[in-house]
């Protein structure tokens, strides 16, 4: 099978790869990339730990495939502080201890942008309704969703 | 110690432990940048992939490798047969050998340039199977004419003329329960089932194996000990255990299920034969059919009490199946089932069960939450028939120091009372409830354990911290160890840095298990910080010339105290590191130690769940966890393990299941089906501290991590069966089965 030529642009970056035509987004941006703050819990977008935006628009890595990033722009965890300045959301996932082990974290942390970039003043309910593709098994999701109302409460204030 | 003896820490003023600083591995972990398992990558690395069984129970006639190895770009191929250690069940879990045990069990093995050419040599693996009659309810499994698992594993412990897959037999308890039971007013016997559960971590099992031709090899994995993935896999592989170096990863949950082995010896085999690096991470799949859960149980337990609370006998009849090998942790559940509770007469019997599922691996508190399960429902329910506090029962009957436990020993200083006092005084316990809602209690409690420890603490010339452990990092204990070191150096905490070094590097160290970790390796740390300000305090003797004896360490700086005190300055740490050099050498602490005094710990949780009396489907309205962590170094991370055990409980109570089908395979292997529970199922969860200091640990610590768990599945389902009106006695409580349950209560 031949490969295809993929020309992307990639946490603001341009850039192009090679993929297989099967490939997913996830292993592009893993095993090709070497961005592997996305991580596969499942590979069938259950856990929300491959969380990626592509235009803007919030999806679990695991079931895009990489062909189908050609001319489009997608953003990563690693492409959410800016350079030595954490996102407000990245800071207070630290003050409020909101991650244990911290697999699931870059994928939380990729959703809730997009959640407050999208509504930047969730109610609680809300965000835990948008949160819930995403797994956390050590945190019992309370630390979890104060942070991300603290960080929405502080953005809203900026 | 002396049960009354004062604890050391005692007025003693912390200035790091109890504040809940940043931890040292959380930048990155919020950017992405931390290291996991999967996330490793070799020069001329290969990837590996298992073949596994598609039957539950199988004989393994022969397996033909040729076709898979001729394929170009397959770079060896492993059986069992490749591994001429001695057989055991760890190794034989890892790759079948005359018979495949379960759906999922490993058989065949194979390398290759990519993913995609190891798949299509599996499927070029020829297996012939001859296919065997299967069980996989424990139930079942014990009866005369079920199908067996293995020939010669019982033990003498249990009685002739018993199913073959009945492994062994345990009993503890004290006093005559038939006494017991004629001095009741109340007696109630139930039968409870609950369905096995996976630990549930987001990160499958995944790591690099590297062996070189001189038979060296280094290791990169997930895992809860990497000093035990050593011990482990170099016999499997016929090595020198020196010989092989394991790096602890970055770990993506365990909660137990890291504490064994699965790919690792398979990884370093396929290393082995290829010649090349190899890397190797199950699939979700994998993970649900082939590693982890716990065991599914059938308990029967009755229960007297007079009509005044006093609880007169507790007896239980366990059985656990631990998948298709020996070692189910039925005989914890038989431990720690009544040991919440000072009972006169008391007796549980426990069976170790074999079925044709996973070999059951540890899952925090292994085996007491079914145990806690059943005692709290009964005790709920005879609660109710005598019109009684639930609180003030539970009160009147619990564990006290001296108090005898149900498993034996006397109990030292424990904060059992603490938690039920608290319990009672908050809010939560008064509120009101709405229709269709119920509230539910349950105590809970967990051993802990401490083990082999080994830390070692290096000054550095300008006076920071390097402290290595050897314990894999969870749920935040790097910052617990920082914080101790720096607290009792007299240190700021950013002038630490605890990094997890690897096997080569420290003494022997027990996995991260049995909530072992900010204890035992906080105490080992303490002793280390200790040892270190000996030698610092010697130093700064020599350089004033006097009797090393006469120098006190206060608040990071070394002190002529007794006839020489306020003839010197104070010399500081970085003082003291800078002129290292000058006066001795390089200054390190260390300790080894095998941990003992890890101190038990209790919980009492207080649940409020509404049941939908239409669908069955169950809401948790409000959870509130009350627990001694004896002194709790940074809370946060101490409600975090509250919080992260109740919610794994409520998924046990509500959601959580294996189920198989008639042809003995998994039916539900992924997270669709096996459902966790997700932010929209859940309230905050609301955490009380207690502190009784444990006198095993200078600081008074307590594990924290594994008693979380076990209260949860009794208190959601006193809290449901209130709701429901009806007692619910299978786990999980699905929307079915409360149908059910109510329905039938009404017909």
């Amino acid at each position: 099978m031949t490969q295809i030529h993929v020309s992307t642009t990639i946490n603001g970056d341009a850039g192009e790869f090679l993929c297989e035509p099967d490939e997913t987004l996830l292993d592009v941006l893993r095993d090709r990339l070497g961005l592997t703050g996305a991580k596969e819990g499942c590979g069938t977008g259950d856990c929300g730990a491959c969380s990626v935006t592509v235009d803007g628009r919030l999806i679990c890595s695991c079931l895009m495939l990489g062909a189908e990033a050609d001319g489009r722009e997608v953003t990563t965890i690693e492409g959410m502080a800016n350079g030595e300045t954490l996102h407000p959301l990245q800071r207070k996932f630290l003050e409020h201890a909101a991650l244990q082990c911290g697999i699931c974290t870059p994928g939380i942390l990729v959703a809730a942008k997009a959640l407050l970039e999208k509504n930047p003043n969730p109610t609680e309910t809300e965000a835990r309704y948008w949160l819930a593709g995403n797994l956390c098994r050590c945190t019992g999701y309370d630390k979890i969703i104060r942070a991300v109302m603290d960080a929405a409460h502080e953005m809203r204030g900026a | 110690m002396a049960l009354d003896d004062k604890h050391e820490a005692d007025g003693r003023v912390f200035k790091v432990v109890g504040t809940r600083p940043v931890r040292p591995d959380g930048i990155d972990k919020v950017t992405g940048r931390a290291r996991f398992g999967a996330d490793m990558s070799m020069p001329g690395m290969l990837v590996g992939w298992v073949l596994r069984s598609p039957h539950a129970h199988a004989q393994i006639r022969s397996i033909d490798t040729s076709k898979a190895e001729a394929l170009p770009g397959v770079k060896a191929v492993v059986t069992r047969k490749d591994f001429t250690a001695e057989s055991d069940d760890v190794l034989d879990n890892c790759m079948a050998g005359a018979k495949a045990l379960y759906d999922g069990h490993a058989v065949a093995a194979v390398a290759a340039v990519s993913a995609k050419v190891a798949k299509q040599a599996l499927k070029l693996i020829a297996v012939d199977y001859e296919v065997l009659p299967h069980v996989t309810d424990v139930d079942e499994a014990m009866k005369l004419d079920a199908p067996v698992l293995h020939k010669d594993k019982t033990d003498e412990t249990v009685p002739a003329g018993m199913s073959k897959n009945v492994i062994q037999r345990f009993e503890y308890g004290h006093g005559d329960v038939e006494a017991g039971f004629a001095e009741a007013d109340e007696i109630v016997s139930r039968s409870f089932k609950t369905a096995a559960t996976h630990q549930g971590y987001i990160e499958p099992h995944a790591c690099v194996a590297s062996m070189g031709p001189d038979g060296q090899a280094d290791l990169w994995v997930c895992t809860q000990g990497h000093y035990m993935v050593r011990n482990v896999c170099a016999p499997m592989l016929g090595m020198d255990i020196g010989k092989l170096r394991v790096t602890a990863s970055e770990i993506g949950g365990g909660f137990g299920g890291k504490t064994t082995v699965f790919l690792e010896p398979v990884a370093l085999m396929l290393s082995r034969k290829s010649g090349r690096p190899v890397k190797m991470v199950m699939t979700r799949e994998d993970v649900l059919r082939a590693t982890g859960p716990t065991a599914s149980t059938s308990i029967d337990v009755k229960i007297g009490m007079k009509k005044d609370g006093t609880i007169t006998a507790g007896w239980a009849e366990m059985r656990y199946q631990g998948g298709a090998y020996p070692g189910s942790p039925v005989q914890f559940g038989a431990m720690a089932a009544f040991a919440p509770y000072n009972l006169k007469h008391v007796k549980t019997i426990g069976w170790d069960v074999v079925t044709n599922r996973p070999k059951q691996a540890a899952y925090r508190a292994p085996g007491a939450p079914m145990g806690a399960y059943v005692v709290e429902s009964v005790i709920d329910e005879l609660c109710g028939n005598l019109g009684l506090d639930r609180l003030s029962v539970r009160l009147k009957n619990a564990s006290t120091e001296g108090a005898k436990a149900s498993y034996g020993p006397r109990f030292g200083k424990i904060g059992l009372t603490a938690t039920l006092e608290a319990a009672k005084a908050h809010p939560h316990y008064s509120a009101p409830l709405g229709p269709s809602q119920g509230r539910g209690i349950s105590c809970g409690f967990w051993f802990n354990f401490g083990g082999d420890t080994s830390v070692s603490l290096s000054v550095n010339n300008d006076g920071t911290i390097s402290l290595s452990e050897g314990n894999p990092d969870i749920g935040g204990s790097r910052a617990s160890m920082t914080m101790m070191a720096a607290e009792e150096l007299g240190i700021p905490y950013d002038s630490v840095r605890t990094i997890i070094a690897d096997t080569s590097a420290l003494g022997q160290n027990e996995v991260t298990d049995g909530s072992r970790v900010t204890f035992a390796v906080g105490l080992a740390t303490i002793k280390a910080a200790r040892d270190a300000i000996t030698k610092m305090c010697s130093r700064a003797a020599k350089v004033w010339g006097i009797d090393e004896d006469a120098v006190i360490w206060e608040d990071g700086h070394a002190k002529p105290a007794g006839p020489n005190a306020g003839k010197f300055p104070p010399m500081s740490l970085a003082e003291i590191a800078a002129q290292a050099s000058n006066t001795g050498g390089p200054i390190a602490g260390h300790h080894e130690v095998n941990a003992e005094g890890a101190g038990v710990s209790f919980a009492t949780h207080m649940c409020d769940a509404e049941v939908d009396p239409e669908t069955g489907a169950v809401k948790i309205l409000r959870y509130t966890v009350f627990q001694d962590a004896g002194k709790a170094v940074h809370p946060a991370y101490v409600e975090g393990q509250f919080q992260g055990g109740a919610v794994q409980g409520i998924g046990w109570a509500l959601n959580e299941e294996y189920i198989y089908g008639k042809d003995g395979r998994l039916q539900n292997p992924g997270f669709l089906d096996y459902r966790v529970p997700v932010a929209s199922d859940l309230p905050m969860i609301d955490t009380v501290i207690i502190e009784v200091p444990n006198p095993g640990h200078p600081y008074g610590v307590r594990g924290v991590g594994e008693t979380s768990i076990v209260p949860p599945l009794a208190a959601v389902a006193n809290a449901v069966s209130a709701a429901a009106g009806v007692r619910l006695t299978e786990l999980p409580m699905s929307p079915p089965r409360v149908l059910k349950a109510i329905d039938t209560a009404r017909a």
